[in-house]
This record gives structure tokens, sequence and C-alpha cells, in this order.
């Protein structure tokens, strides 16, 4: 039966305390063996595992291991269940998972800690597959709070640059704001059901709660503001982009794996209480939107390449959140898994061109690379097709199509939401064909010394890369649109995956016309498809050759030169302003400035208070005492009066 | 009333009688000892303790109570007692180096500690104002002698003079409501007392009122609660590190215990009126306790106000009330004695009497000079954030759950927020050890090994984990012991 | 024979007294002679409620603080000599190393 699920955990928690304990005296091979190795074995399970919960009467399985907590009636077990969800989430975790620990071999192999650097790396997936196994809130919360608790570790790994440090004790006090929502609802929801099983409290929820009442409304948007939290959303997006800080293998587990997919796995889950708080919703959706614009028009200005793909990652979580908030759960967990494979790939592709370049992520710095890095550039390329949405082929075009139509067609979306997602589309193959054209074309601006050094990473590093690249181009086809699909005669294997287990909005959806459909979707590929050529044209040029175009055919200079025009005045007109609204106004204002001074004014307020209270202890035992007699008489006064 | 005295009289008391003639042997075998070695004092000190252990254990389950109803030995005791004994035999533990590598307290220290620990006792086996107060005395007066044991340093007179004359006039507090209550109602025995409230006339005198606010007053000083808080850091930062560790948690304990018997067993029918106190109390102690613990640079300071803190969160579940919250209330007292316990016991070991280790910068870069020491650290300072898997977020969490399910949503959220705060300053304590490099002027050095100090950290993180990964054991033998409290109430 | 209320107010007085001296007094051992007349004023009551209510504890009870409160001097003026000794002065104003 069921009863290996515990290992599915277990070994990644065994390769921790292995390699925690022991990495120093196994040596550099051991270590390089165990720690994929765990995981890897761990994928073997999952995927065992989702083998038997497809082939189980009720698509589930679980296993029962001990009591946790007992007290009184309230009794928490620890068991596992796998299910339609969850067995998705342990394949992409285990399987991303492993790609990244295999490629952190090549990519780490030079770092001091290399073994403490695997540790971490495999606690950080026992606490991810926890969380997602997890069948009570509180077992839940256990790898929810484990996750934060892990980023901090690997994100100030290297903790020799300042900025490392920071950014991971900002990683976690921001992530212990959005658990201090998470747990509230979690005691609330206890006192209500009396029972913290999730399985009980989604079948009890309908019955006890008053659907858009305030209770559920109350609850569900505390758990919101929990996964804005682990998934960087306004106003606690703020640690993510700093995130990348950490070693690139950490980014790329953190933005596409595992930490930041927490969020919405948790919304998705508990889409029975969700669908019970219309207003939730709508938050949900409205503050998904905005977070997708927001991010996106943050990319355009950023020119560290790392930077580049974490504001993309805040906008592509945007879009998830966007499709759940119109009750959407299937296409955001479409997206979730699509997302997964090319931002894990472009992260680790950018980590090969850092490491190539000995460290540089100033895309300023870079150009010209094509030749040099054929794989990564390659598997860039494709990463970078499926996240912008390159259509017919990738991932990303059928998922992010997906969320679109959804927040146009569903009963809870509206014409605005899908508009802000379509324009937010458009920016994305903006900033990151910019990315590709600036690092990977055009005139070679690498620092003269590393130049002559520049040479295609080891294959434990191109291997994944291309594992993911077909994943990227793969990954979307189960999910494609009956529209497209269903001439062809291929079926939407993954609407009927998730059929009746998300719970549905109660209102019935409009009916739409197939031609709406392919409307919008041609207008949204269109205006990105001439996104990703206008950024390709204007930062992929290279000047030699056309200055020896212009030499020798002298009728084309005038055309060349009116594309010039063209571009400058596009140049002047979109470019310019918009990168430095996102420039000055978005990224130094009301990121750094507003969002970040509000997350840490709460921390400033208590030591402002801390600091006032500092007074009263004088040190002088006479004060001390008026302050006993004055305590004295406010209790007695208010006892007496 | 007759004379005689019952065997169930000197079982009733019999854990403690243990503790007093021990100590008093530890005094004589000191005049008689030989140099200054005083270490074997400290064994034959721990050999009490397991002893007395070892006569509280067999009195489970008896329901023997003595001296007239006065001394009870109930679950609720008992378990407290249990606490008593292992916090002051982790006390004794850390203390032997200290002691001996300065030089200072000799046989008397070990003696006032069980004085002490047998003071607590009675206290929380009294059902009777007098003995509860004549407990607490013992307890007191040891503990203004332990403050001050380093004769010759300043800070040390000073904290046990700051202790001792606050300590007093809180006495005074405490003496004249235990005399109004006297006064409203004809007794000082918690269940006559409990008769007498029942009636509405007794309720209409406003002795009562003065009476129940004044041992608030009193017990508030004991346990550290916001106004009357004042004098902790001072004290717990001037004492010998050993004597903070001490009075950071068992006194507290204690204090909590007696307090919750008589407001439970003695004054239940004023629940309404003392809760609402309390409520507010609560809630200035835990936002008092950690802004001002995010201001210190010394670690003892820090660990002072974060135990006012976390006063606060165990004076949460008493506001609650109820079966569930008592008993999150001897959870957390358990919890909060392995990992203060264990946090102090790293400070003392990793200092010396050349180089006291008492700030953060001291720390600098320890997790690579001492990786166990450090992890061991780790695992307090997160257990005192009440991250999960560890006792603190168990013990956190059974208080925040009872309080909402009672109702008070409000006061749970003012305390999960405080504990999102108290995150900057244990946390800085992590990213001192691992994430700065150590500097000239604090140099890094191994630590002088110390069995007793290795067993007592070991002990206390081993206790930390286990209560973190498998509470049930334990909070259901806390839930079980409470309800004999309010059965009776 | 005299009211209760008669006593109660005597000791209410004394024990004002007391509190107003450990607040206002510099001198440790004046504070403390201030604490030790908050104690005697909780003694003047349990003597005029034992004598009101028409009981023993309330007696019993005194001697038991008589007994705490000679111990509390004992200790008290130990702790007082070595300061003393060490300081040169009792004056509590000059006692803040500790603070903040």
């Amino acid at each position: 039966m069921a009863n290996y699920l515990w290992l599915i955990p277990a070994l990644p928690l065994l390769g921790f305390v292995v390699n925690g304990l022991l990495g120093r005296r196994l040596g550099h091979a051991a270590v390089s063996l165990l720690g994929p190795g765990v995981v890897g074995l761990s994928l073997v399970l999952s995927a065992l595992a989702f083998i038997d919960m497809v082939n189980a009467p009720e698509l589930r399985l679980s296993q029962s291991l001990f009591t946790w907590i007992e007290a009184g009636s309230f009794s928490v077990p620890v068991a596992f269940t796998v299910d339609r969800l969850s067995g998705l989430y342990i394949l992409i975790v285990t399987g991303v998972g492993f790609l990244i620990h295999v490629y952190s071999v090549g990519y780490m192999h030079a770092e001091e800690g290399y073994h403490r650097f695997f540790a971490y790396l495999n606690l950080f997936i026992f606490f991810m597959l926890l969380l997602v196994l997890a069948d009570s809130f509180l077992l839940l919360f256990v790898g929810w709070e484990g996750v934060g608790l892990c980023s901090y570790l690997l994100i100030g790994f290297s903790f020799e640059r300042d900025a490392a440090a920071k950014a991971a004790k900002k990683a976690f006090v921001v992530n212990r704001i959005g658990d201090f929502g998470f747990i509230v609802a979690t005691l609330m929801l206890f006192s209500v059901f009396g029972t913290l099983q999730i399985d009980a409290v989604l079948a009890q929820a309908p019955a006890r709660l008053t659907a858009g009442g305030t209770l559920v409304t109350a609850l569900t948007l505390l758990l919101f503001l929990g996964a804005t939290g682990k998934s960087a959303q306004i106003p606690l997006y703020v640690w993510l982009p700093d995130a990348m800080e950490g070693p690139t293998p950490v980014s790329a587990l953190i933005h596409a794996a595992t930490m930041v997919t927490a969020g919405l796995y948790m919304v998705a889950r508990l889409s029975a209480l969700f669908v019970l708080a219309p207003a939730t919703l709508t938050v949900i959706a409205v503050v998904g939107a905005a977070t997708a614009f927001f991010a996106a028009t943050i990319g355009l200005a950023q020119n560290d390449i790392k930077r580049v793909l974490a504001y993309s990652t805040v906008s592509q979580l945007g879009y998830m959140f966007l499709a759940m908030g119109v009750g959407a759960f299937s296409a955001g967990i479409f997206h979730v898994m699509t997302h997964a494979f090319f931002k894990a790939l472009l992260f680790l592709g950018s980590g090969s061109v850092i490491l190539a370049l000995h460290h540089e992520q100033d895309m300023q710095k870079m150009g010209g690379l094509a030749k040099r890095l054929p794989i990564t550039t390659f598997t860039f390329i494709i990463g970078t097709l499926a996240l912008t949405g390159f259509p017919l082929l990738f991932a990303g075009f059928f998922s992010k199509d997906e969320i679109l139509w959804q927040a146009f067609a569903s009963p809870a979306g509206h014409p605005g939401l899908w508009a802000v997602g379509a324009l937010t589309a458009l920016l994305t193959a903006f900033y990151m064909f910019r990315a590709v054209g600036l690092t990977f074309f055009g005139a070679s601006r690498v620092d003269p010394h590393h130049a002559r050094h520049i040479r295609e990473s080891p294959w434990t590093m191109t291997v994944p890369l291309l594992l993911l690249a077909v994943l990227s181009i793969g990954g979307g086809w189960i999910g494609i649109p009956h529209l497209l699909g269903g001439p062809a005669g291929l079926p939407n294997v993954f609407e009927h995956y998730f059929d009746g287990f998300f719970a549905r909005l109660p209102a019935e959806a409009a009916q739409h016309a197939a031609s709406t459909e392919l409307l919008l979707m041609a207008v949204s590929t269109v205006g990105a498809l001439f996104m990703m050529w206008v950024a390709f044209r204007l930062f992929s040029r290279d000047l030699a050759p056309a200055a020896r175009l212009r030499e020798r055919f002298a009728g084309a200079h005038r055309l060349l030169a009116a594309k010039y025009w063209i571009d400058e005045l596009y140049e002047a007109t979109v470019v310019q302003p918009i990168r430095w609204t996102s420039d000055r106004v978005l990224w130094r204002i009301v990121d750094a400035g507003i969002i970040d001074g509000i997350v840490n004014g709460v921390g400033y307020a208590a030591r402002f208070l801390g600091g006032a209270l500092r007074l009263t202890q004088s040190g002088v035992i006479e004060n001390y005492a008026v302050g006993i007699a004055i305590g004295a008489v406010a209790i007695l006064w208010y006892l007496v009066f | 009333m007759s004379f005689t005295l019952s065997a169930a009289d000197f079982l009733s008391v019999l854990p403690e009688s243990i503790l007093f003639a021990m100590g008093m042997v530890v005094l004589v075998f000191e005049m008689f000892g030989t140099g200054r070695d005083t270490r074997n004092l400290a064994y034959l000190s721990l050999l009490s303790l397991l002893v007395s252990g070892f006569a509280l254990h067999r009195l489970a389950g008896r329901g023997i109570t003595g001296f007239g109803g006065s001394i009870t030995a109930d679950p609720f005791a008992i378990v407290l007692g249990m606490i008593f004994l292992l916090v002051v035999a982790l006390i004794v533990l850390v203390s032997i180096r200290y002691l001996h590598d300065r030089g200072v307290g000799h046989g008397e220290y070990y003696a006032l500690l069980l004085f002490a620990c047998g003071g607590m006792m009675l206290m929380v086996s009294s059902t009777d104002l007098l003995t509860i107060f004549i407990g607490l005395e013992i307890l007191s007066i040891s503990s203004y002698v332990l403050c001050g044991l380093i004769q010759g340093d300043l800070r040390s007179n000073e904290s046990a003079l700051k202790y001792f004359l606050l300590g007093a006039f809180a006495t005074g507090f405490l003496l004249y409501g235990m005399v109004l209550l006297y006064g409203a109602t004809g007794s000082i025995r918690l269940p006559e007392i409990a008769a007498a409230v029942n009636r509405s006339e007794v309720r209409g005198n406003p002795m009562i009122w003065y009476g129940l606010g004044l041992i608030l007053v009193g017990f508030g000083f004991k346990i550290a609660l916001v106004p009357f808080h004042m004098w902790t850091p001072d004290v717990y930062e001037g004492a010998p590190t050993p004597v903070t560790a001490f009075l950071s948690s068992a006194p507290k304990a204690a204090g909590f215990g007696a307090l919750i018997r008589i407001l439970t067993e003695g004054l239940g029918a004023l629940t309404p009126e003392w809760s609402q106190v309390l409520w507010v109390v609560a809630a200035l102690t835990m936002t008092v306790g950690n802004a001002l613990a995010l201001q210190q640079d010394n670690i003892k300071r820090m660990l002072a106000y974060s135990s006012i803190a976390h006063a606060g969160y165990i004076l949460v579940a008493l506001v609650a009330g109820g079966r569930d919250s008592l008993g999150g209330v001897l959870f957390y007292l358990l919890a909060y004695a392995f990992m203060n316990s264990g946090a102090f016991a790293v400070l003392i070991l990793a200092s010396s009497p050349v180089r006291e280790r008492v700030t953060f910068e001291d720390y600098r870069g320890y997790g690579y000079v001492e990786p166990a020491l450090a992890l061991a650290m780790v695992v307090f300072m997160l257990s005192l954030t009440g991250i999960p898997l560890t006792a603190g977020f168990a013990g956190k969490f059974q208080i925040f759950k009872s309080a909402i399910d009672k109702g008070y949503v409000w006061l749970a959220v003012i305390g999960l927020l405080n504990s999102v705060v108290s995150v900057y300053y244990y946390l800085r304590m992590i990213v001192v050890m691992y994430m700065q490099r150590p500097t000239a002027e604090h140099p890094p050095e191994r630590v002088v090994p110390s069995v007793p100090l290795y067993v007592a950290v070991a002990a206390s993180a081993l206790g930390v984990l286990y209560l973190g990964v498998f509470p049930a054991g334990w909070l259901e033998l806390s839930v079980r012991s409470v309800t004999s409290l309010l059965a009776g109430g | 024979m005299i009211p209760v209320t008669h006593v109660l107010v005597l000791s209410a007085a004394l024990f004002a007294i007391g509190v107003s001296g450990v607040i206002l007094r510099r001198n440790a051992i004046v504070v403390f002679m201030s604490v030790e007349l908050m104690l005697n004023a909780v003694n003047v009551a349990f003597v005029g409620f034992a004598y009101g209510l028409n009981s023993m504890t309330g007696i019993m009870f005194v001697l038991f603080v008589l007994v705490v409160a000679a111990t509390e001097a004992v200790v008290g003026l130990a702790i007082m000599l070595a300061i003393f000794r060490n300081r040169g002065t009792l004056n509590i104003d000059e006692f803040n190393l500790l603070r903040w």
C-alpha cells in the first residue's frame, strides 16, 4: 500500500543529517553523491506514489505515522496524504529539486562550505515535502516555517557579503509576518471546527461557515496574508528580489520549485474555503494582477540579470494568484508547474553565464556570449520563449493563455483583469528579450581579463539545463486549450486531471463564443510577439556589421536609417519614459521606499517604542518603586470603580 | 482542633523537608570541610534533589493533604515541584565551574539553592495564604543573598540591594492584600475563602477588591509583569550568571503556580474581574518586554526582557482559563525552563573569570569556533522565538490555541504579533554567531571543557527538541494535573 | 470596644506613610525602615481583624510576619553592609550602574 510515503520526506532529512554532521569527514565526492542522491530517490518514490495515487480508488493515498499532539479532545496525528494536488507538487519539488541539486554539484564545487550547502538544500526539500504532504494545518505550518528558516540559511550562505546577510534576515522576518496571518487563521479554524485536519475542515466548511460572511472572509484574508509572504505578493514581496543574493541554485530552488509556490499550494488546497469568500477572491485577483503588472514594470529597467529574473518571478506569481482569484485553481496550478520548469531553467542558465564570467551579474558587461556558451544560450532562449508565451510550442503559452482567458471569462473575472494581464504579458516579452539581447548577442562588453577564459559549463550543469528545456517545451502540451487541441485531436489532459478536485464558484459561467477566446488570444500573442521583436532589435544590435552594411548598400542605408528613426522614436517616446518611471518612481520610491518602508516600519516602530520605554529603566530604586505604586493604584482603581 | 501530627502531615511536606534538612547538612559539611573545593557539595546537592524528587514521585496519585488541609500534594503541586527540582539541578550543574573558577560562594550557595527550591515547592503545594507567604519568603530571602553572592563586585551588590528593597516593598503589598482577604472572608484558607466569596454580600465588600488588587501587585512583582517589572533587567544583569539563570525561570514558575492556585481555588468567583485586569497586564507585559529586548546589546539583559515577554505569554493562558489553558501554562513553564537555562548555560560555558562573554559582540563567528555549542544556542533561540519542532512552538501553540478557543482573539493576536517582533532579537544571536567574522577586540577562543556544563547544555537542548517533536505526553500530563484545581474551585 | 474600622484607618495610614517613605527617602536604611512600617501596618490590620472576627488566625499570622521581617532585616543589613564597604555610601540614587 502506501506505507512508503514517509520515506519521501525522510530521505532528504537523512541527507541533511548526514551531510550536516559528517559532511566534512565524508569528503567532496561522497557529498556530491549523497546530496543529489537522496533527492533522486525521493523523486523515484514520488513517481511511484503518483502512479499508485492515480490508480487508487479515490485518487488519494495516505499514511499515518504517530500522534503528535494530544490534549483532551484535541489531537493532531502526523500523517501524509498524496492526492492529485500534492502528487503533482511532490513530482515538481523532487523533480526540479533533483536537477538543481545535480547542477549545484558543478556550480558550487569550488565553494567553501560545500557539504553545508547540500545539507541546507536537503533540509529545504524536506520541509517543502512536509508542507505539501501534510494532512493537518499544524504539520503544514511546520513545513511552512521550515522553508522560511531554510531560505534564511541559504540566502545568507555567502554571508561575507553584507547584502546577502541582510537579504537573508529580510526574507526571514518578512516571512514571519506572513506566517503570523497563517497561524492566527489556523487557531481560528480550530476554534470554529474543533479540528485541524485539513480534510475535515474542508468537508465541514460549507455547513459551518456562512458563505460571504465576515468570519470566513477574515479567515481567508488571514490565510492570504500568509500566502503573500511566502509567494511574494504585494505588500510582502520585498524579500524575493533580494533573495537572489543567495547562490544561483538557491534562487532557482526558491523561485521555481519550492518556497514561492507554497502560498499558491495552500490557497489551492483550501479552495473550498476560499470560494465561500467572494470578497477575498476579489482581493486575491486584484492583488495578483497588480503584483504582476507592477513587478513587470520594475523588471524593465534592471541591469542585474538575476534581478530581472527575480522580478519576473514576482510577476508570474501574480498571474497565478490572478487565476486563483477568479476561481481558476486548476489554471493557476498549471502555471505553477510550467513556471517551475522554465524559471528553474532561466535561473540555472543565468548561473551558467555568471559562473563563466567569474561572478559578473551586470548585463551591461555581457553581450555576445552566444558563440562561447552555445548550450546555455540555446536553453536560455527556450526558457525565455516559454516564459514570454511564444505561441504554440512552449509551456508558458498554454498556461498563460489559460489564465488570461479565465480572467476574462470566469464568473469572477473582469475584462479589466484581462487587460492588466495582457499588458503584463507585453512587458514580460519586452524585458525578457532585452535580457537575452544584452546577454547573448551584440558586441562583447565583457571585461577583457575574463573574456579569454569563457567556456561552457561542465556536464553536471548543462544536462539539467537541457532536461529542463525539454520540460519547458513539452510540459505545456498536457494542457492544450480545447480551441487549439480539439481540432487536432489533442485532449486537455490537465483540465481533466483536476476534474472535481477544486471547489467551484457558485455562479454559472457565462457562455462565451470560441471566437472571443481566439480573438483575445490573438491580441495578447501578437502584442507579445511585437514586443519581443522590438526588444530584440534594440538590445542585440551589433554596430560593426551595421556599419559595413551601410557602406556596401548605400540604398539600403536610408531604410536602415528609417528603421533607426523608428527605433529612436520608440526609444524616446516609449522606452525612456517607461524606464525612467520604472527606475526612479517604481523601483526607487515605491518599491525600495514605500513598501520596504512599511515592512521595515513595523520594526522601527517597535524599536522606537523600546527606545522610549528604555528611559523608564533609569536604574534608580525609587523610580521603580513609583512604578510599582502607580501600577497598584491603577489596578485598585480599576477593580473598585 | 487536635495538636497531634499524623503520618500524612509528615508525608505531605516530606520532599520539602528533605531539601531543608539537606541544605543544613551542606552548610555543616562546608563548615568542617577542607579547602575551598566545593564540588563535592554540589554533588551532594544533586543527590538531595534526586531524593526529594523520588519522594515527590511517590506522593503522586495518593491525594495526601496535611496540616488540616493547608498543604496538599495534588498533581498540580507535584508537576510544578518536579519542574523546580529539574531547574535547580540544571543550575547546580552550571554553577560548579563558575563558583570554583571565581572562588566565590562556597557551601552556602548550594544550601541557599536547596532552601529556595524547598520554598518554591511549599508555595505551590499550599492552600493557605500563610504557608504560601512563608514559602514565598523562604524563596525570596534566599534569592536576595544569591544575587549578592560576589561580595566584592559592585554590580552584584547593587543587584542584591535593588532586589531586596523592591522585593520587600512588594511583599508589603502582597501581605496587605492577604490581610484584606482575611478581613473580608474571615479565613486564610483558600477553600473557605472560595466559599465566602461565593456569597454576594462578601463580594459587595470593597475590601475583597482591594485585597485582590494588592495580591495581583505582589505576585506581579515576583513574576515581573508590567508595570512591576522594572527591577528585572537590573537585577538579572548584576547577579552572577547562574543565579540569573535560576531567577529567570524557577521563581517565576513558582509565582505563577501560587497565583493560579489563589485565583482559581480561592477567588474563582471573581474570575470576570481579575481576568479583565490581567488581560491588560498581559498585553502590556508582552509588548513592553519585547520592545525593550530589541534595544539590548547585553545578552543577559536581553534574556531578562525576554523573560518578561514570556511571562506575558503565560499570562494569556491564565486570562483564558480552563483546563487546556492552565495545562498550557505547565507545559510552557517546563519548556521555558529548558530553553532559558540552556541559553544561560551556554553563556556560562563560554565565559571565564578573565573574560565574561555576555554581549552579542562576544559571539561573533562563534558558529565556526564552537560548532556544537553554537548549534545548541541556535536551538534555544529558535525555541524562544517559537519555531515549529521546538518546545517553544508547542507551548505557544497550546496557549494561543486555547486563548482563541475561549474567544480571546485579540489577546492572542497581540501575543502572536509580539512573537513576530521577537524574531529580531533572537535572530540577532544566530546572525552574530554564523554571519559575522570575529574582530580583534572580540577574538574567538575555544571554551575550557567542563563535563557538568556540557551535561546541562545537552540535557536542555534535548529537552527542547523532545518537547517540540513529541509534546503529546507532557501536554497530556499537564492538562490532567490542572483538572483537580478546577474541580475544587 | 474599639470598632475595627478605627484599627483599619490606623493601619492604612501607617501603610501609606511606609509607601511614601520608600518613594521619597534616599538612604537605603531609611527606605528599609519604611518597608518595615508597611509590614507593621499589615500586622495592625491582622490584629484588628482577629479581634473583630474573634479568630486566632490573624494573631498567628502576625507572629509569622514578625519572624519574616526579622530575617529580612538580617539579610538586608548584610547586603547594605557589603555595598557600604565597597561604595562608602548608602544613597540609593548613586546605585545606578545597572540601567537601560
